[in-house]
């Protein structure tokens, strides 16, 4: 188990009579080479709690660990930690600031105390591994499209080599091309044995890349399964504020008009599947 | 750090501080650090505490609001009272190794203390019951006359008022960025004062960058919205004066008026320690 | 009526290196044809750099045309004197609901533009009344524009061009930046004051299914229109809109995909309701 929370819950006015929780008596754990998605609306927990997973934040109470280490222990030391744990935000662009590209993936590596040789080794890899083109290297990275910008802020915490890379809703304000770049970027990540967390509040983005969807509301962790499983809560979902794919529409309408196909279809290639079966005669 | 101070940060309530005309509210804030000043001795100190206290109390604001905003000048209270009590001649009280605390020091050290706090408190008031709009209004309409001397004061008023908007927007963006880069491993608590400046280095790049395409974003939204300088603008709330807005004028010009009468009366009859 | 009309737009920058030295011009509208009826709902798709907020910038006077007309109420928009005037009759949104609020308080907000248009002190308080409650803010009359979620904040930036009583509304990516939840809310608002008040509406976004409710869909690719009509005829062009980096909604892709297979689907489905029926009446 890589990650382990235990029944976290976080304030942000502890002292105060009534206390808000922002997240509340949450618990599950994160295999290695995972890819898990957090799912929920705006102000529903999920971007405070992929803060405790490398310490940003430290839960008001509950017990997170990391590699059977608990990083909420008094006196834990983060650097190690943040090193492991590369933690994307919202609009990461928005934290580049070197003359150039090259320079500026190279800040988390430089951080860590390596050598030069080292980081720049290391920030070529994580520039490759996000597809970043070779002769832009040497461009101020102010001069790139907004898709390149976000792609080089996401090689400048991939280049610390973590372990696992969480993502903050990484696609928000793309275009539906830069949306696909981003997105199968993270497949291929964890296709090379990183775990990957993506936090989105848009469907499409998680139903079909993800093994396992975490449902957040209102601070509470409301389901935790397979998509398949999830999205068989469609209503539930829909009523905090959430939707699914139309392929999941689309299959519930058929199966009320009589139809025999399976009730959650997340990709259009697998409904056009089972649709071709039973319509092509 | 940054979140305590509310020098620039409204209180929102329903009161007669409220509602009085800026222009009053900045005049009185001026009059407030002039009678400070002017003021000599604990009666006048007393009387300037008596009057702000009223006035706190009508404004509806809480005292632990307005406290807040001195966590950021405690510093400067310290080394300031720290300074008077100890490099003052007088009578000694207290000595040890190579410091004398004298009986002038404490009185003046105190009197510092009470001086300042009471300054960031009186001008707190200004700014927490006055919308920052109201203010740059006030402040717009009170040095209006300065038109005359080609002194682009609607320009002026306009940039204040969006900078104090954009205050609250800009702290945010600040932790932001810090985690972000906190996140890439930077170091902002630890060593010495030269690694820190440049620990801020990647933290105020991309600040600077936001703001300016914040302001390249505003400047067009505004523009968007027919906004063509300060010529023909019309205000949904002009700053008009009321009955309420005179007689605190007159009450502040009493006031002024009391702090200065008492200190020349007390220097004709002095009275120790007051 | 034809409340925009632009002909032979062109638009260029030029480019500057390090040095400062021009290196080139970029041609970010390219030739540009394009009516607009009064009362239409329009949407403009392409991808990201494609020149679509160049062109709707160019309506409300906020670029110059290099070459070409746009005429807006009959009235040259280039031509304008002082410019500031066109700006009345198309109210503009941008993307960043945080960019664009200036007042302190929504009320102070919502009254900027027709203050700056001088409109007198007597009307300026029941303008602001109507612009807020069209725009279903009149609970937050008194709210501080940073205590609202994005979705109200970009309400409120509607609000504040309805005050200046605009035929059209040019809406520049106004939901990129909003959850799910806000980016529903704020097209309801826009929808409804099409229909309601029949203002014209311009909505630039890259959302597809946004597109789909649209009276008519304009794709530009390259600083060029190279698409109008109706969103079934649009979307219904499947491979010429991945071709320019777009995509299309996915059902109206999973129908595409069943035709190309031999199922006898019509073309530009564009939602899992007409999927549905379309495929029931197969048997």
């Amino acid at each position: 188990m890589q990650f382990e929370l235990k029944d976290v819950s976080f304030s942000y006015q502890p002292d105060a009579k009534e206390p808000k929780y922002a997240v509340h008596h949450v618990s599950f754990s994160v295999e290695k080479g995972e890819f898990l998605a957090i799912i929920g609306h705006t102000g529903s927990g999920k971007s405070t709690l992929i803060q405790f997973l490398d310490g940003l934040l430290k839960p008001t109470s509950g017990k997170v660990f990391f590699n059977g280490t608990e990083i909420t222990a008094k006196g834990y030391q983060y650097s190690n930690l943040r090193r492991l744990v590369g933690l994307v935000f919202q609009y990461p662009e928005h934290q580049l600031f070197e003359t150039t590209v090259l320079k500026d993936v190279c800040y988390g590596p430089k951080n860590m105390g390596l050598d030069k040789e080292e980081q720049q080794a290391r920030a070529i890899r994580a520039l490759k591994a996000v597809r970043f083109p070779e002769d832009s290297y040497e461009k101020s990275p102010f001069d790139l499209s907004g898709g390149e910008k976000r792609r080089v802020a996401i090689a400048g915490v991939l280049a610390m080599e973590p372990e696992c890379l969480i993502l903050d809703e990484p696609t928000a304000g793309l275009d539906p091309h830069g949306r696909e770049d981003i997105l199968s970027m993270c497949r291929e990540l964890q296709g090379s044995g990183i775990t990957v967390i993506l936090v989105s509040h848009s469907m499409d983005d998680v139903a079909e890349f993800a093994e396992r969807i975490l449902v957040m509301d209102s601070g509470e962790l409301k389901y935790d399964g397979a998509p398949k499983e999830v999205f068989r809560h469609v209503d539930a979902l829909e009523g905090i504020g959430l939707s699914a794919p139309e392929t999941v529409y689309l299959m519930r309408e058929l199966k009320k008009r009589g139809y025999d196909v399976p009730e959650v279809v997340l990709n259009t290639e697998e409904a056009k599947e089972i649709l071709l079966d039973i319509f092509k005669k | 750090m940054i979140r305590d101070i509310t020098l620039g940060q409204y209180y929102d309530a329903d009161s007669v501080i409220h509602r009085l005309d800026p222009r009053v509210k900045l005049l009185f804030s001026v009059l407030y650090i002039v009678s400070l000043y002017a003021g000599r001795g604990i009666l006048c100190f007393a009387l300037a505490i008596v009057f702000l206290a009223v006035i706190i109390a009508l404004s509806k604001v809480p005292v632990k609001f307005i406290l807040k905003g001195l966590r950021s000048i405690v510093i400067l209270i310290v080394l300031s009272a720290f300074l008077n009590l100890f490099l003052t001649q007088g009578e000694v009280l207290v000595r040890f190794w190579i410091f004398k605390i004298t009986k002038e020091g404490i009185r003046i050290a105190s009197l510092m203390v009470i001086r300042i706090v009471l300054l960031i408190m009186g001008t707190s008031v200004l700014t927490l019951t006055t919308t920052p709009n109201d203010l740059t209004d006030g402040l717009e309409r009170a040095f209006g006359f300065l038109k005359i001397f080609h002194v682009p004061v609607h320009e002026v008023a306009m940039m204040m008022s969006i900078a104090l908007r954009f205050i609250p927007i800009l702290i945010d963006e600040v932790n932001k960025i810090m985690k972000a880069q906190q996140a890439r491993g930077a170091d902002f608590e630890n060593g010495g004062l030269i690694k820190k400046a440049k620990a801020m280095i990647p933290l105020l790049i991309p600040l600077f960058v936001s703001a300016f395409r914040r302001a390249s974003d505003l400047a067009q939204a505004m523009e968007a919205r027919c906004y063509h300088g300060g010529d023909g603008r019309t205000k949904l709330h002009p700053l008009k004066y009321h009955r309420r807005d005179v007689i605190a004028f007159l009450l502040q010009f009493a006031y002024l008026a009391a702090i200065i009468l008492l200190r020349i009366f007390l220097r004709a009859f002095p009275v120790e320690f007051l | 009526m034809n409340i925009i009309e632009i002909l032979n737009l062109i638009h260029e920058y030029k480019e500057y290196d390090d040095e400062g030295n021009s290196s080139g011009t970029v041609r970010a509208v390219d030739n540009v044809t394009l009516e607009v009826k009064e009362g239409d709902f329009v949407a403009i798709l392409g991808h990201n750099g494609s020149g679509k907020s160049t062109l709707a910038k160019h309506v409300n006077g906020l670029l110059m045309p290099t070459a070409g007309s746009v005429m807006l109420l009959g009235r040259s928009v280039p031509e304008a004197d002082p410019i500031w005037t066109v700006r009345r009759d198309a109210g503009m949104i941008f993307q960043n609901p945080d960019n664009q609020i200036i007042g302190a308080s929504v009320e102070e907000d919502v009254a900027f533009g027709p203050e700056n248009m001088g409109v007198p002190q007597e009307e300026l308080a029941d303008r602001v009344t109507e612009a807020l409650s069209k725009a279903g803010m009149s609970a937050f009359r008194m709210s501080s524009p940073n205590a609202l979620s994005g979705g109200q904040k970009q309400r409120v930036a509607i609000a504040g061009m309805l005050a200046m009583k605009p035929r059209v509304l040019l809406m520049d990516e106004p939901t990129a930046m909003l959850d799910p939840s806000g980016r529903k809310e704020v097209l309801k608002t826009v929808h409804e004051l099409n229909r309601e008040e029949g203002i014209t509406v311009v909505l630039i976004t890259h959302y597809m299914e946004e597109a789909a409710d649209a009276d008519r869909v304009i794709v530009m690719n390259e600083g060029k229109l190279i698409m109008n009509g109706t969103p079934r005829e649009v979307f219904s062009r499947v491979e010429e809109l991945r071709a320019c980096k777009l995509t299309v909604p996915a059902m109206t892709e999973l129908a595409y995909e069943l035709k190309q297979e031999g199922l006898d689907l019509p073309d530009g489905i564009l939602n899992w309701k007409e999927l549905a029926n379309a495929l029931c009446n197969l048997n």
